[in-house]
């Protein structure tokens, strides 16, 4: 997954952090299995589904040097087989089952996940610890998994989003993992070997990084017991390499990749609040009111509904574990970027000069408690909040303290927020296409 | 059919067809196969506007939809992307909820709204608070009725498809490519036509084009009210009732479409661009769709596509992928709901330095296989009870459902024959599986579509 990917992730919880009254029925239970692993569980037997989330903190946070696409390899191949099973073997017992396992490397974790139909949960059980324990790396999968993820890469630089956000990152965070592309690059992911990825899953998969959540038809007795049999026999100890805090740089660039694309991409962004930020709350509430409500947006009222320069213009909070930083893009036609781009940082500068409006902070208040209701859309997005709030240190009783926080911000705290982050002269912007009415500072051909 | 357009970037597209074609391939109970997939409740109002009801008491919120049998197939010629521009105009505005409020107080309200089209249909939806499903009902009901258009509100919206078009289809050259494959694929049929339209039909749709459209098929009598979540028919029939019941039926024209000629030959269509550094192949038949069905071949289809295709241990991504190593993936697809013919399609991307005629040679070797010595009663049965044990997790959404019955109604199906998708699928038999492989593998008259670099660089 790219920043980009996990950064949404993160967002949409941001977006969800409150409770309305409605939705509190649910009750978080704190589970603790007889070997003393953890877990928080929203059990509800409505539907016989148990969906299990999983991450193991910090885990995959650096790829070793020329080794860059370990983690995410390793996530690739760890169901592809495992104890007596081959790849064949192990899809199988998951398909024929309907289970639903997957890993992914993320920037700050490395998580997993698993859904099971409630009688066939012995097995999901079984296979997730074979998977996490035994996983056998065989060449063959290893092989097939970095074909695949090379194919990706190479597709993808076809796509004018994914090079604008490579290149974003590489020139924010320069000689760090969060400028580097997650996945590897071509040069990179074919010196990483089966051994490689064994020596990843044995030294960095340790209890002492593990968080789980789980939701669904299953009781805290049941679940105590299916923590140990499923993590039980994990190292407790893991070894980690320390990634370092990180400030973002690139700031007041424009960068160009010319493209023979249709429109221009355009992505800016600088440095942002992290998720435990004290003005985290106040922060949201801007980007909502900024970009990040979809139509009503300031964005997207200035540059679609009354110019129609684009289909879409977003803004958006990143908050990693290392840096955050806060986003706007788009894409518009070549002719008109200059326009559009011009009218993206003027919001910018009239946010951190006037705020926001009384009946603005109303609004986006009663969007951002009213709407969390909705996440809780299916057993797995049950187990994936919960499991955000304990990466976030959220507390237990997060979700009933969550309206009071978003209702508690003033506008004062806008305005300070918007003045402290949001300032145009200090963007990193890059532009993918041909965009007419912009000069670069510096023009990258061929750039991805 | 897949292309599915909505008015915001990324909100439903992805999930739409996501979950749609989840919904399709998998549902029933694990053991026992028996008639029941989403257990819903149905009734129709006075003026002829069926309602359909998926009660859900999970969490207290509701999404309400309302499906208009109309999409983009249903547009006059000439003007192509109307439909799915009508769908954008739908926000633009009533004497009770002037341009941009409808979004605006969903929002404040802590729902999120979206709408989309294809081919088919035209749905709006909102995801709401159960309390505020009486509100979301009001304003959907009233621009059902009262849209009221101004040319300073219409034209910069025609700048953003036109936008939209860019940004979906002409960015990226494997988003060209399959526009041009469909075109192909329906050479008379209007599903040969983006749902976004041409560009140059789309520069010149008009505020009265669109008013036309509007007045011709927003009626009750041609929409479907869909609600899931916490809510059960009784508590929704009066309300349905005060407000979309009161809205007069009119007469709506019947979907007239021109159907396909004879195709006798097999077309070829590739794409070459500097952009492209991955190059991937797809072959397309046009097949039946559960409406368009004489032979009873849709649910063989699904079945034979679970064999081909239902993951890492099917047939084509083992014996290309993994055996023979040839490509780093393949895939077979179909999806049967369509009011007129749906297609069928196979596809890979090749390992590296695995020339493109080779891959289509041993993705073509595969076709044959199965259309000459066809499926096992073994691939059958474990396929069946891969797709019927994916039952539970159909009902375990919220909108999944609402989004699955709706596009069902609006392609000609019934609620029952929805219901009873375990039952049909439970029952194909290998021999069913074969003579539908033969029936649609086995034709020569197919596209294949070829996404490649630009020739110095083809690997």
């Amino acid at each position: 997954m790219t920043v980009r990917l996990r950064a949404l992730s993160v967002l949409l919880l941001a977006f969800v952090l409150l409770l309305p009254a409605a939705a509190r029925a649910v009750e978080i239970k704190r589970v603790l299995s007889p070997g003393g692993i953890e877990a928080w569980l929203i059990e509800d037997h409505k539907v016989p589904v148990i969906a299990l989330e999983w991450a193991f903190e910090g885990a995959g946070g650096t790829d070793p040097k020329g080794k860059e696409g370990l983690a995410n390899l390793a996530a690739r191949t760890l169901d592809e087989g495992a104890g007596p099973y081959d790849s064949q073997a192990f899809q199988a017992r998951l398909q024929d089952n309907a289970i639903g396992l997957g890993f992914s490397a993320g920037r700050d974790a490395f998580g997993g996940n698993l859904r099971t139909l409630a009688d066939r949960r012995d097995e999901a059980f079984d296979l997730v610890r074979l998977a996490l324990t035994e996983p056998r790396f065989d060449a063959e999968a290893v092989e097939r998994m970095r074909a695949a993820t090379l194919s990706e890469l190479r597709r993808e630089q076809a796509d004018p989003n994914y090079v604008a956000r490579r290149l974003f990152y590489g020139t924010a965070f320069p000689d760090h993992p969060y400028g580097e592309e997650l996945r590897g690059t071509l040069d990179s992911l074919p010196k990483i070997t089966p051994d490689d990825l064994r020596g990843f899953v044995k030294q960095q998969f340790g209890r002492d990084r593990l968080l789980v959540a789980a939701a669904g038809a299953i009781t805290p007795d049941d679940l105590g017991k299916a923590l140990d049999r499923i993590f039980g026999a994990l190292p407790g100890k893991s070894d980690v390499p320390a990634v370092r805090d990180v400030a973002m740089k690139g700031g007041g660039e424009t960068l160009l990749v010319p493209r023979p694309t249709a429109q221009t991409v355009m992505l800016m962004g600088q440095a942002g609040v992290k998720r435990s930020d004290p003005d985290w709350y106040a922060a949201s509430v801007m980007n909502y009111i900024l970009g990040g409500g979809g139509f009503g947006s300031r964005l997207m009222e200035e540059v679609r509904e009354k110019r129609g320069l684009s289909y879409g213009v977003y803004s958006y909070l990143i908050p990693m574990d290392h840096a955050a930083t806060v986003m706007a893009g788009g894409s518009t036609v070549n002719a008109k970027a200059g326009d559009a781009l011009e009218i993206m940082r003027k919001e910018w500068k009239r946010m951190a000069d006037e705020g926001v409006t009384e009946q603005e902070l109303t609004d986006a208040k009663t969007y951002l408690t009213g709407s969390f209701p909705l996440q809780f859309s299916s057993t797995q997005a049950i187990a994936r909040i919960l499991l955000q709030v304990r990466r976030d240190r959220l507390g237990i009783d997060f979700l009933d303290r969550r309206d009071a926080l978003i209702n508690a911000v003033t506008r004062e705290d806008v305005q300070r927020v918007a003045k402290r982050l949001l300032d145009p002269s200090s963007l990193l912007t890059v532009l993918v296409g041909r965009p007419d009415g912009v000069t670069p500072s510096r023009t990258i051909n061929g750039g991805s | 059919m897949p292309a599915v357009f909505s008015r915001c970037r990324a909100r439903l597209t992805g999930a739409a067809v996501g979950a749609f074609a989840l919904l399709l391939v998998g549902t029933a109970p694990a053991s026992a196969v028996e008639k029941g997939v989403f257990y819903p409740e149905s009734f129709t109002l006075s003026n002829g506007m069926q309602v359909v009801v998926i009660p859900n008491h999970r969490v207290p919120v509701v999404t309400h939809m309302v499906w208009y049998k109309v999409g983009a197939a249903d547009e006059p010629r000439g003007q192509s992307g109307i439909a799915h521009f009508l769908e954008h105009l739908m926000f633009k505005g009533t004497d009770a909820v002037p341009a941009g409020a409808f979004s605006r107080t969903v929002a404040k309200n802590g729902g999120r709204d979206n709408a989309f089209t294809s081919w088919d249909y035209t749905a709006y939806y909102q995801n709401v608070a159960r309390d505020r499903l009486e509100l979301v009902m009001r304003m959907e009901a009233d621009r059902m009725a009262n849209l009221k258009l101004t040319d300073a509100v219409v034209y910069p919206e025609r700048d953003v498809i036109i936008e939209e078009r860019r940004q979906r289809i002409e960015n990226e050259p494997a988003d060209r490519i399959g526009e041009q494959i469909q075109a192909t694929v329906f050479v008379h049929h209007p599903y040969g036509t983006p749902v976004i339209g041409w560009p140059q039909e789309m520069s010149r749709l008009t505020r009265e084009q669109a008013e036309a459209f509007y007045k011709t098929w927003y009626a009750p009598n041609n929409a479907v009210l869909v609600v899931s979540g916490d809510v059960s028919a009784e508590e929704l029939k009066p309300l349905a009732e005060r407000y979309y019941g009161v809205i007069p039926a009119r007469a709506v024209p019947e979907r007239t479409r021109v159907g396909e000629p004879p195709i006798a030959a097999a077309r070829r269509v590739e794409l070459r661009d500097a952009e492209v550094r991955q190059p991937s192949i797809r072959r397309i038949w046009t097949a039946p769709s559960y409406r368009v069905d004489p032979d009873k071949q849709a649910y063989a289809l699904q079945v034979l596509s679970e064999v081909m295709s239902g993951g890492p241990t099917s047939r084509l991504y083992r014996n290309l992928v993994v055996e023979q190593k040839v490509a780093t993936s393949a895939w077979l697809g179909y999806s049967p709901s369509a009011w007129d013919l749906a297609t069928l399609g196979a596809g890979a991307t090749p390992a590296t330095g695995v020339p493109m005629d080779k891959l289509e040679a041993a993705l073509a070797e595969e076709l044959r296989k199965v259309v000459q010595s066809g499926v096992t009663e073994e691939e059958v049965a474990t396929a069946k009870k891969r797709m019927l044990a994916e039952a539970a997790y159909a009902r375990d959404s919220l909108t999944g459902p609402a989004q699955a019955l709706g596009a069902a109604v609006t392609t000609g199906q019934s609620i029952d024959e929805v219901e009873e998708w375990p039952v049909r699928i439970d029952a194909v038999t290998a021999e069913q599986v074969n003579a539908a492989a033969r029936a649609v593998l086995g034709r020569e008259n197919h596209v294949t579509g070829l996404l490649l670099p630009l020739k110095d660089k083809e690997s």
